[in-house]
C-alpha cells in the first residue's frame, strides 16, 4: 500500500515529457526515440527527469564518432583523388606521369597519395616514371572502401569492420578528409521503482502550464501538476557593467558623498604636467624610458610662460624658501609627451586652475595610468588609481589621514596603517597599508602626501597646503575578485564577465 | 628604492631585532623583512646616506633614543702635498670633484665588499647611473701626492684598467671593458674624457668609468685611501663624499681633508659642518595638525638625528634631501610617530559631484545593461599587428617610443579592442553582445599634446545583423532623446552597402554596419559582428 501511494505521488509530478516515454521505458533509447517522437535534447531531458526521481540510471558512455572533414566534405560531393586518377587511367593506359598529372587536375600532394594509393591496392603499376592501368574493368566500378566509408559517415566507431576500419584508418591519415569527435552516449537502466513504472500508460488529468483559457474558464475541480521544484533550471545570464567599473562607480559615490567634485583631463599629457609641475626633477629615474611610455615624434605645447618660468625657478633654484633641485631646467624635456604615470597630473592641472575664493575646494578622480612593465600575473601595463586633493588654509596632516581613513573603512577595510614614505612633490609623505584579514598580511596601497610648497607656489600663486592622494586602485578590485592574475583584470573573457558577482561592499 | 642585504648577526651587534624594535624601524619608513640570518631593507631615494649600514645604524640608534643628535665626525686637517687641482679642462664635461683621505683602515675582503656595495648603491640612485656623481676609491701607498683633475683627448689616455692584463687607449676602455662599454654613452661626443693624475704623472683613473689596475685597486694589505667623487652638482659631490667618509670613520678609519684648487678658489673637503635651518613651530603645528611645544621638537628632532636650539636647527652635512622647512616638519612627524596621530575629517563643506561625462556615461551603460549587453574595458594600447589587420594609415598611428610588450600603439578606435575581444571569445556561448566606453586617441596639432582624446561608444552584437544594430542604437538614442540619421558610406572592413555614418546635431559622430566576412576571417572571428562606434563629444553637448 506504502509503494502504492509512492508511485502515485510520483506520477503526479510527471512532466508531459516523461509521461510520453514512460510507456516504452522497458526498451532500449533509439527505439524509446522511435516511439516516443522526442528529439534527441527532450528525450534526455525526460530521462534526466526521471533519473531525480529515482525511477532510472543513466549511464554515461564516450563514444568515437567519425564525421566528415573539410577536405571530406568536397570529395564526398566530387570525388576522391584516387578516384579522379584511376578514372584517367581508364582513358589512358599507359602514360608519364606528368600527363597523368595534368589530365587529373590534382594538386601535387594529392597526386602522390593517389598513386600511392592505387600502387598499394595493386590498381597501377608505376614504372619509368609512367603509370600503367592494372585494374579489371570489374575493379574500376567496384566502389573502393574508402568511398563507401564517405557515404555513411558520420558513424561510430565500433560500427565499423573489416575493410571499413581500414579504410578509416587509411583516410584518417590524411589532410582533413574526416575527423573524429569524442561523443557521450546515455543509456540506462531500470531502478526497482522503475520497473514499477515502466510500461505503464499514464493518463492523468493534471493541468500543465496556466494558459489565458485557464484563466477565463476557471480550473475548478482540476489539479495541477505538481512539478520538481529541486531540479536545476538552465541558466541564463544578463547584461552588465565591467566588474572594474562596478567598483570604480562605488568608490566614485565614496567620493562624492565627502564631498569631492570629480575632475578629468587627458590620458597622454606632457611631462610638463606628469612630472615638471609636480616638482619631479628632469633626471629622475621615472622619466627614464625604460619605465614610462613615451610617444614618439611629439612635442607638447607648454602652458602660459608665467607658469612654466615659476616652474624652471622652483626646480633651479627654488622657491618660497626652498633651495630648489639645482640644475638646469630644461624646456624640451618637460615638452615630451607621456602615457601618464600618475593621476596625479590632474590635480597639477586643476590647481592651476583654482581660484582663491573658491577655496576650501575638494576634487577626486578615478583614471587609468600607464606604466612600461611586461605583462605577467604580478604585472600589467595599465591600472586604475584613485586620485585626490584638498585646498584648504587650515588642512593638515591629520585631517590627510582623516579622509583616507574614511574612504579605506568605506571600502571595506578596518585596519589601516600610516608609515612613513617618500614621494618627489609631497612632504611630509604617508604610505596607507591595509590589513588583508584573511592572509593576516599589510598590503601596500600606495602614496599620500601634502604637496611640497615648491609644487604649489608655481600653481596656486602661494604656497596654500594641498593635501594629496594618488593609490593603486587594482589591488582592491582583485583582493574582492580574489583574482590572482593580473591580466584577467582586463582579458574580457566573456564567460568570466558573465560569471563576475556583483559588486557589493 | 634600493634594497640593502645585511647580516643579521651584524645588525644585531649593535640593535637588537625585538619584535618592538621592528615595529619602530618600520614606523620610521624603514620597510624591513627578516628571515633566518639576513635581514633585508628598502631605502627610499630621498636617503641615500642610509644606503651603508654605518649610515643606516647611526639613523636608527638615534631614532630608539640610543644615540639622539648630530653625530660628530673628526676630519683631521690636511698634511703636506693632500692637494688637488682641478685643471680648467674639465669644464664643460665633468666640472667637478671633491676629495679626502682616510687612513687606519683595516680591509679583508668582506670589507673591500661592502664598500663596492655602498659605492655601486650610491651610483645607483643618486649618482644616477654614474652620471650626476662616481665615486673612486685607490691606495694611497701606490700614488703620490698631490693629484690632478684633467682633461685630455682619447689616444693620449693610456693605461691598464681595473681587471685587465693590458695597457689600453681611452677608446680601446670603452670598447673592450664590461664596464666600459656599460657607461661610455656618458662620454658620448666628448673631445676629451676626464682623468686623475698623481705627482709622477700615473693615471689613476678615467672617472665616470673605471679605475686603473696599478693605482686604483685595493686589496686587503690597503690601510690607507685617497677617495674622490666627481660629476656635475657640486652641493650632491660634496654630501655624496661626506656619506661614505663617514661611514669610512664608523669603520675605524681617521679623515683627513684635502685642498681642492679650482683656479684661484681654494676648497677644503670634505666638510662635515652642519647647515643651519629655522623652523618655525607654529608652521610644524600648522601643518600637522599637534600642538607641540618647544620642548617637544627638543626631544623630537634629535632622534632624527637633529641639534636642535631655540628655533635653529642643525642638518648633518650627509642629509641630501633637505630643501625647505618641510622637510624637517616631516622629520618631526616620524619622531612623533605616524601611528600617534589622530586621523580627523574637518568640518569644512564642500559639494561633492561626479563630472557631466561620468554621468552621461552612467545612463548609457544603465541603458545598454537592460538590452542585455556586457560591458567590456580593454586596453588603450594595441598590437602591431592589430594595426596592420586594420589597415591603420600612417597618420591614424600613434607611436610608443618603446614598450616591453607587443602592445606598441595606443588606440585610435574602439573597433580594434572590440575584434581582438571577439576573436578571443570565439569559445564562449554566443550571441556575445558587448560594449564599452572608452577614450581614443588621434593626432591633432591644435591641441596642448598634439593628440586629441575622445570618448567613444562601441556597441558589437555578435552574431549580429544590420537591422539588429540599427534596433540598439535606435533605443539608445530613443531614451536619450536624441536624433540621429544615417548616411551610406564606405569604411574598411565592412560591407559596402550596410555601412552608415551616425549623423547628429548635422555632425558625422561615428560609423554603424556589419563587419565584412573577410575581416572576420582575418581576425579569426567565426560568427557574423554587426557593430557601431559613435563619439560621445554630441551627445555630451545634449546635456
Amino acid at each position: 500500500m506504502e509503494k502504492e501511494t509512492e508511485i502515485q505521488r510520483i506520477i503526479e509530478t510527471l512532466s508531459p515529457l516523461e509521461t510520453k516515454i514512460i510507456p516504452f521505458l522497458k526498451e532500449d533509447i533509439e527505439k524509446i526515440k522511435e516511439k516516443s517522437g522526442l528529439d534527441e535534447v527532450s528525450l534526455l531531458r525526460a530521462l534526466k527527469f526521471l533519473e531525480n526521481k529515482g525511477i532510472i540510471k543513466i549511464k554515461t558512455a564516450k563514444k568515437t564518432i567519425i564525421d566528415l572533414g573539410t577536405n571530406g566534405i568536397y570529395y564526398k560531393k566530387n570525388y576522391l583523388p584516387e578516384r579522379k586518377l584511376l578514372l584517367t587511367l581508364e582513358e589512358k593506359n599507359h602514360i608519364s606521369l606528368d600527363e597523368a598529372k595534368k589530365l587529373s587536375k590534382l594538386s601535387d600532394n594529392e597526386f602522390k597519395v593517389s598513386i600511392g594509393v592505387l600502387k598499394d591496392k595493386a590498381l597501377i603499376e608505376l614504372t619509368n616514371n609512367k603509370l600503367t592501368l592494372k585494374a579489371t574493368k570489374e575493379e574500376i566500378i567496384k566502389k573502393m572502401p574508402e568511398e563507401s566509408l564517405l557515404e555513411i559517415l558520420p558513424i561510430e566507431k565500433e560500427k565499423l569492420k573489416d575493410e571499413m576500419l581500414l579504410a578509416f584508418e587509411n583516410l584518417k591519415k590524411r589532410k582533413d578528409i574526416i575527423e573524429t569527435k569524442e561523443k557521450n552516449i546515455f543509456d540506462f537502466e531500470l531502478t526497482d521503482l522503475g520497473k514499477e513504472i515502466a510500461g505503464k500508460e499514464i493518463k492523468l488529468d493534471l493541468l500543465e502550464e496556466v494558459t489565458p483559457e485557464m484563466i477565463k474558464e476557471g480550473v475548478k475541480g482540476k489539479k495541477f501538476r505538481k512539478y520538481d521544484l529541486s531540479y536545476p533550471v538552465p541558466q541564463i545570464n544578463g547584461g552588465k557593467r565591467h566588474f572594474v567599473n562596478q567598483s570604480i562607480e562605488y568608490a566614485k559615490k565614496i567620493w562624492t558623498d565627502l564631498g569631492f567634485k570629480e575632475m578629468s583631463g587627458p590620458l597622454i599629457d606632457s611631462s610638463f604636467w606628469i612630472f615638471d609641475a609636480l616638482f619631479t626633477p628632469q633626471d629622475h629615474p621615472a622619466r627614464e624610458m625604460q619605465d614610462t611610455f613615451f610617444i614618439k615624434n611629439i612635442l607638447a605645447k607648454l602652458p602660459e610662460k608665467k607658469l612654466v618660468n615659476a616652474v624652471k625657478q622652483s626646480h633651479e633654484k627654488g622657491i618660497e624658501k626652498s633651495k630648489g633641485w639645482n640644475y638646469e631646467w630644461k624646456e624640451k624635456e618637460a615638452q615630451k609627451v607621456v602615457l601618464r604615470t600618475h593621476t596625479t597630473g590632474l590635480s597639477a592641472r586643476t590647481l592651476s586652475k583654482l581660484k582663491e575664493e573658491n577655496l576650501p575646494a575638494k576634487y577626486f578622480a578615478i583614471g587609468k595610468v600607464f606604466r612600461n612593465e611586461t605583462v605577467d600575473w604580478s604585472h600589467g601595463f595599465e591600472f586604475y588609481q584613485t586620485e585626490g586633493i584638498v585646498i584648504d588654509k587650515n588642512a593638515t596632516f591629520r585631517n590627510l589621514l582623516g579622509y583616507l581613513k574614511e574612504f579605506y573603512e568605506k571600502m571595506g577595510y578596518k585596519k589601516i596603517k600610516f608609515v612613513p614614505s617618500f614621494f618627489p612633490y609631497t612632504e611630509p609623505s604617508v604610505e596607507i597599508q591595509i590589513f588583508h584579514p584573511d592572509k593576516k598580511i599589510w598590503l601596500e596601497l600606495g602614496g599620500a602626501g601634502i604637496f611640497r610648497p615648491e609644487l604649489t607656489t608655481p600653481l596656486l600663486g602661494k604656497p596654500i597646503p594641498v593635501l594629496a592622494w594618488g593609490q593603486g586602485f587594482d589591488r582592491i578590485i582583485t583582493e574582492f575578485y580574489k583574482i590572482k592574475d593580473l591580466r584577467e583584470m582586463y582579458a574580457n573573457d566573456i564567460k568570466e564577465l558573465r560569471n563576475k558577482k556583483i559588486w557589493i561592499k | 628604492m634600493a634594497t640593502l642585504n645585511i647580516s643579521k648577526k651584524e645588525i644585531e651587534k649593535h640593535i637588537k631585532l625585538t619584535e618592538e624594535n621592528i615595529e619602530k624601524i618600520m614606523m620610521m619608513g624603514i620597510p624591513i623583512e627578516i628571515s633566518e640570518d639576513n635581514v633585508t631593507i628598502e631605502i627610499t631615494p630621498n636617503r641615500p646616506d642610509l644606503l651603508s649600514l654605518q649610515g643606516l645604524l647611526r639613523y636608527i640608534k638615534s631614532y630608539l633614543g640610543k644615540e639622539p643628535g648630530l653625530k660628530k665626525y673628526k676630519i683631521n686637517k690636511p698634511e703636506k702635498n693632500y692637494k688637488i687641482k682641478i685643471d680648467s679642462s674639465v669644464n664643460n664635461i665633468r666640472p667637478y670633484t671633491v676629495c679626502a683621505i682616510i687612513k687606519n683602515l683595516k680591509f679583508d675582503n668582506e670589507k673591500i665588499k661592502e664598500i663596492i656595495d655602498i659605492q655601486e648603491k650610491l651610483h645607483a640612485t643618486i649618482g644616477r647611473n654614474r652620471k650626476k656623481a662616481a665615486i673612486g676609491i685607490y691606495p694611497l701607498e701606490k700614488i703620490t701626492l698631490p693629484i690632478r683633475y684633467e682633461a685630455r683627448s682619447p689616444n693620449e689616455i693610456k693605461f691598464i684598467p681595473l681587471e685587465a692584463n693590458e695597457e689600453m687607449n681611452a677608446l680601446e676602455i670603452l670598447q673592450r671593458t664590461p664596464t666600459g662599454r656599460e657607461y661610455a654613452h656618458l662620454l658620448d661626443f666628448m673631445e676629451k674624457y676626464p682623468i686623475f693624475l698623481d705627482a709622477k704623472g700615473k693615471i689613476l683613473s678615467m672617472p665616470p668609468i673605471i679605475n686603473s689596475q696599478e693605482t686604483g685597486k685595493i686589496t686587503p694589505s690597503t690601510k690607507d685611501v685617497f677617495i674622490e667623487c666627481s660629476g656635475s652638482d657640486f652641493f650632491i659631490l660634496k654630501k655624496i663624499l661626506n656619506i661614505i667618509v663617514s661611514a669610512l670613520i664608523d669603520l675605524g678609519g681617521k679623515a683627513y681633508a684635502m685642498e681642492l684648487e679650482y683656479g684661484k678658489n681654494k676648497i677644503t673637503t670634505p666638510d662635515f659642518t652642519p647647515e643651519k635651518m629655522k623652523i618655525s613651530l607654529e608652521n610644524a603645528n600648522k601643518l600637522l595638525g599637534l600642538n607641540l611645544k618647544e620642548k617637544d621638537l627638543e626631544k623630537l628632532l634629535p632622534r632624527m638625528g637633529y641639534n636642535y636650539k631655540n628655533g635653529k636647527i642643525e642638518i648633518p652635512a650627509w642629509r641630501t634631501d633637505i630643501l625647505h622647512e618641510v622637510d624637517i616638519i616631516e622629520d618631526i612627524a616620524i619622531a612623533y610617530g605616524y601611528d600617534n596621530f589622530i586621523p580627523e575629517i574637518p568640518k569644512v563643506a564642500t559639494i561633492g559631484e561626479e563630472s557631466k561625462e561620468t554621468k552621461i556615461e552612467s545612463k548609457i551603460a544603465e541603458t545598454l545593461i537592460g538590452l542585455g549587453l556586457i560591458e567590456t574595458s580593454s586596453y588603450h594600447l594595441i598590437k602591431i599587428d592589430e594595426a596592420k589587420k586594420a589597415k591603420l594609415k600612417e597618420n591614424e598611428k600613434i607611436e610608443l617610443e618603446t614598450s616591453k610588450t607587443e602592445f606598441k600603439l595606443v588606440r585610435p578606435n574602439l573597433l580594434i579592442p572590440s575584434l581582438r575581444i571577439f576573436a578571443e571569445n570565439k569559445d564562449n556561448e554566443y550571441p556575445q553582445k558587448i560594449f564599452e566606453i572608452g577614450t581614443i586617441f588621434e593626432k591633432d596639432n591644435k591641441t596642448e599634446t598634439g593628440i586629441k582624446e575622445t570618448k567613444h561608444l562601441l556597441i558589437a552584437l555578435s552574431p549580429g545583423n544590420f537591422t539588429e544594430i540599427k534596433q540598439t542604437f535606435d533605443y539608445l538614442s530613443r531614451m536619450l532623446d536624441i536624433k540621429y540619421e544615417i548616411e551610406q558610406t564606405e569604411r574598411q572592413g565592412l560591407i559596402e552597402g550596410r555601412t552608415g555614418k551616425i549623423i547628429i546635431n548635422n555632425k558625422e559622430t561615428g560609423f554603424i554596419g556589419e563587419v565584412h566576412p573577410e575581416t572576420l576571417k582575418e581576425w579569426n572571428i567565426k560568427l557574423p559582428v554587426a557593430l557601431l562606434e559613435i563619439s560621445l563629444e554630441e551627445i555630451f553637448k545634449c546635456f
